[in-house]
């Protein structure tokens, strides 16, 4: 295993993680897509660290991003929650009164 | 006793501030504070007057000084007490006059609804006249002397809702303004030479010669003018019948007593200082006043006007007097007259108070109705008339006797005229004197209804008359008083005029003096000499007399200082010799008046009413006062009045237009700038807020809301961020 090989699947992992953002009309789905580009920083830092530095910086710094990602899920299903009660739906197209 | 003079002035303050604040709660509106402390001010003078007649010493001081305003350690203003004798005697003649006539009000203000505050503004005047009179400096005796006008002003005016009283008090109090004008300035050209103002220091300095010549001249004629106004004489006497537009206890105390003796008493407080011109100036306005004020009394009607112009008659005795020389004589005819003129008028107050009526043609034989008032009356008449044995006799005497030894002495035979004309008017005041007493108290009763009515006054009216009754016979005064007042050493001899210089000076003042007014006299008095014989002593003198010489005064004597070689002796025999003629001649003039008087009014051998028309222009010219205040109103009063009529033109006209002008730039001006906010300014603004709106229209699009938009738009910048770092 190289850090190339490695390199790659994070790319690929990120573009599935992009195009499920882009295209999925579910809010919930959404989510998945940002975790998927998560991880796939996550294992460049991990992959980095590994081969090109002596620190466990790049470890520390995925945990610190699984952490994150957590967090952040937990904010963004409370948000769908709240929108789910006022619009009856938790699709991201509904989602435009910010709309100029 | 002397070392609490202080107390003198403070205690009537005291009472002041208390009848002003609470009189009216006090029971008897607080009369018993007024006239208490002012009794207690009696009772010190007289104490303080025991002891210094004790020392009986001519050169007795008492002087205490303390620095009132200091700058750094030096005492730039001082404040004190100066007792002297003349001081003494000024001190007994204001409390003794003052507590009567405060006794006097009780009875006569008795009801006005303004009693409590009469009685305050009766005891600030006694606070500033004792001031006055116990001053040290010029300074001090200024501020005192503008507190007696101020406080005149209020006591003349005390009937204020009377429209007459409210301008007789403005026109006191704006008269006597111009002579302290004239004051002020002598006072500043004094503190402007020599840098002090206590008396002693002034003399001093001027002794030292820090001010001659003419600038001590003007400065005493300054200080002169100040007692001109207070004192009532010529040209600004015309405040004084005014002023008996208030209450006749007031008329009293102020022109008795008080307030137009400050005057005499300055004159007398300042003498070292006055050169041999301001001398001559002082008795010439003297001489005026006394002959012009005792002719108008001869017109008069008003019982109180009569007296009024009989007041200023006597302070220009007064003040000839001492301008002559007759240092004692002057201030002796103040202390004199004092009491007998505050007998008559309060008399005159009893009289009004008993027929409600002020006119002498309406009275007549009230002595049977009131007999104590009608013998004081004739007690203070006798004793302003001159007869022997009684005190206007023995100062009047002084007087005649220092203007005829100055007459004598003078190389000019002009001079002459201050001692017959004051011999001529005192023939006059004994004339209109008793005619006033006739009118009043003799013959039969001009009107029944007021007569029966007309009744003694009450005992606090009449026990003040009896007592200054008392007073005007001659033995309180004579001997001495003229031990004990004696004439100051001149400080001005003392500042370098030379004894012939100052003769020429004195002669070309009397060729600059006002000869128009000589000329009156000196025709009269010859008409009188012609007609009745009287006045031998012109005759007897071989003198010059001032008929003789003509009026228009072509002849001006050139300065032989002839009369100034004489010795000592001699001078002293020509005063012996001048106090007796003058003694015999007053005596044959008073009388001759008093017998024309009864003459006139109650023999009947002249009908008054056919000399009066015999001389009707005259008449009419006298009894109009001489037109002084139609000639005032002409000029002063009509003049000032054109004066602001012209300034009102002015400003209405040039300084307002030069507003309104300025005005109307501006309005100008505020247009442009106006039209400049609505275009230039308010355009810029308006310009960045549609190109906003604009803006704005043109970038909303760009939001779309939609999610996958922006994302795309993220990646898309984020592949644009690695081409570009790429390559």
């Amino acid at each position: 295993m190289t850090l190339d090989k490695l390199l790659i699947i994070a790319a690929a992992l990120f573009c599935c993680g992009l195009y499920t953002v882009m295209t999925r009309r579910s809010a919930v789905a959404v989510l998945m897509g940002v975790e998927l580009i998560l991880n796939a920083t996550n294992i460049n830092f991990v992959a980095f660290s590994f081969f090109l530095s002596r620190v466990m910086g790049g470890q520390i710094f995925a945990v610190f991003v699984i952490v994150l990602a957590a967090a952040e899920a937990a904010v963004a299903l409370a948000i769908f929650l709240r929108m789910f009660a006022t619009t009856g739906t938790v699709e991201v197209d509904v989602a435009d009164e910010m709309k100029g | 006793m002397i070392r609490y003079a202080y107390i003198i002035p403070l205690l009537p303050l005291l009472s002041f501030f208390i009848n002003i604040a609470v009189g009216k709660r006090l029971p008897r509106k607080g009369d018993w504070l007024c006239l208490g402390t002012i009794a207690i001010g009696l009772a010190m003078s007289i104490g303080i007057f025991y002891e210094v007649f004790r020392a009986y010493d001519p050169n007795f001081r008492y002087h205490v000084v303390f620095p009132w305003l200091t700058v750094g350690d030096r005492a730039l203003l001082n404040t004190g007490i100066l007792i002297d004798n003349v001081t003494a005697v000024m001190l007994l003649v204001v409390t003794i006059v003052s507590t009567l006539v405060h006794l006097f009000s009780i009875g006569y203000m008795h009801g006005d609804p303004k009693y409590n505050r009469f009685f305050a503004y009766l005891s600030i005047f006694s606070f500033s006249m004792l001031g006055l009179v116990l001053a040290e400096s010029f300074l001090f005796i200024y501020i005192f002397w503008e507190l007696v006008g101020l406080s005149s002003y209020l006591l003349i005016g005390f009937w204020f809702e009377k429209k007459s009283a409210s301008d007789a008090g403005k026109k006191a109090f704006i008269v006597n303004r111009v002579g302290d004008f004239g004051f002020l300035i002598g006072i500043l050209i004094i503190y402007a030479t020599c840098g002090v103002l206590g008396y002693d220091q002034v003399f001093l300095a001027i002794g030292e010669g820090k001010l001659s010549g003419t600038l001590l001249t003007l400065a005493g004629i300054g200080v002169f003018c100040g007692a001109i106004g207070k004192s009532a004489q010529f040209p600004l006497h015309v405040w004084l019948p005014d002023a008996m537009e208030g209450p006749t206890p007031v008329s009293a105390l102020i022109h008795a007593a008080t307030m137009v003796a400050a005057g005499v008493y300055l004159v007398g407080r300042v003498y070292p200082m006055f050169t041999p011109d301001a001398f001559l100036f002082i008795a010439c306005f003297g001489l005026i006043t006394l002959f012009l004020t005792a002719t108008i009394a001869l017109a008069q009607n008003d019982i109180k006007k009569v007296l009024a112009y009989s007041t200023c008659s006597q302070l220009g005795y007064m003040i000839m007097g001492l301008g002559v020389g007759g240092y004692t004589a002057g201030l002796a005819h103040l202390t004199t007259h004092a009491a007998f003129k505050a007998c008559l008028f309060l008399g005159s107050g009893s009289v009004i108070h008993a027929v409600h009526s002020q006119d002498i043609q309406e009275m007549g034989g009230l002595r049977k109705k009131m007999p104590i008032t009608f013998v004081t009356f004739l007690i203070a008449t006798l004793a302003i008339s001159g007869v022997p044995g009684f005190s206007g006799f023995y100062s009047k005497d002084m007087i005649l006797a220092a203007a005829l030894e100055f007459g004598m002495k003078s190389a000019n035979p002009l001079h002459m005229i201050f001692f017959v004309g004051a011999l001529f008017t005192a023939g006059l005041t004994a004339f209109y004197m008793f005619r006033l007493v006739i009118l009043t108290f003799f013959g039969a009763p001009k009107d029944h209804h007021k007569y029966d009515h007309a009744h003694e006054s009450p005992a606090s009216m009449w026990v003040p008359l009896v007592v200054l009754a008392g007073l005007s016979f001659s033995f309180w005064y004579s001997g001495w008083f003229g031990t004990l007042v004696q004439k100051p050493k001149s400080v001005a001899n003392l500042a370098g005029i030379s004894a012939p210089a100052k003769v020429a000076t004195m002669e070309h003042a009397a060729v600059m003096a006002p000869a128009p007014h000589g000329e009156a006299v000196s025709a009269k008095e010859g008409a009188l000499n012609a007609s009745r014989g009287s006045a031998p002593e012109t005759g007897e003198h071989g003198q010059a007399p001032p008929h003789g010489t003509s009026a228009s005064g072509e002849t001006p004597h050139a300065a032989v200082p002839a009369a100034h070689g004489e010795s000592h002796e001699e001078a002293s025999h020509l005063a012996h010799m001048a106090h007796s003629y003058a003694m015999y001649s007053s005596v044959a003039v008073g009388t001759l008046g008093i017998f024309l008087a009864f003459v006139v009014y109650t023999f009947g051998w002249i009908n008054p009413d056919r000399v009066m028309n015999a001389v009707k222009p005259l008449h009419n010219f006298l009894q109009n006062k001489w037109y002084f205040d139609e000639l005032y109103d002409a000029t002063v009063i009509n003049g000032s009045k054109a004066f602001a009529r012209g300034l009102a033109w002015f400003d209405l006209h040039v300084v307002d237009g030069l507003v309104n002008l300025v005005a109307q730039l501006g309005v100008f001006v505020s247009f442009l700038v106006g039209k400049f906010d609505d275009y230039v300014v308010d355009g810029a603004v308006n310009g960045v807020a549609s190109a906003t709106i604009g803006g704005g229209s043109v970038l909303r699009r760009l939001q779309t809301g939609k999610l996958y938009h922006y994302v795309f738009v993220l990646a898309g910048g984020a592949l644009v961020i690695f081409l570009i770092k790429a390559f």
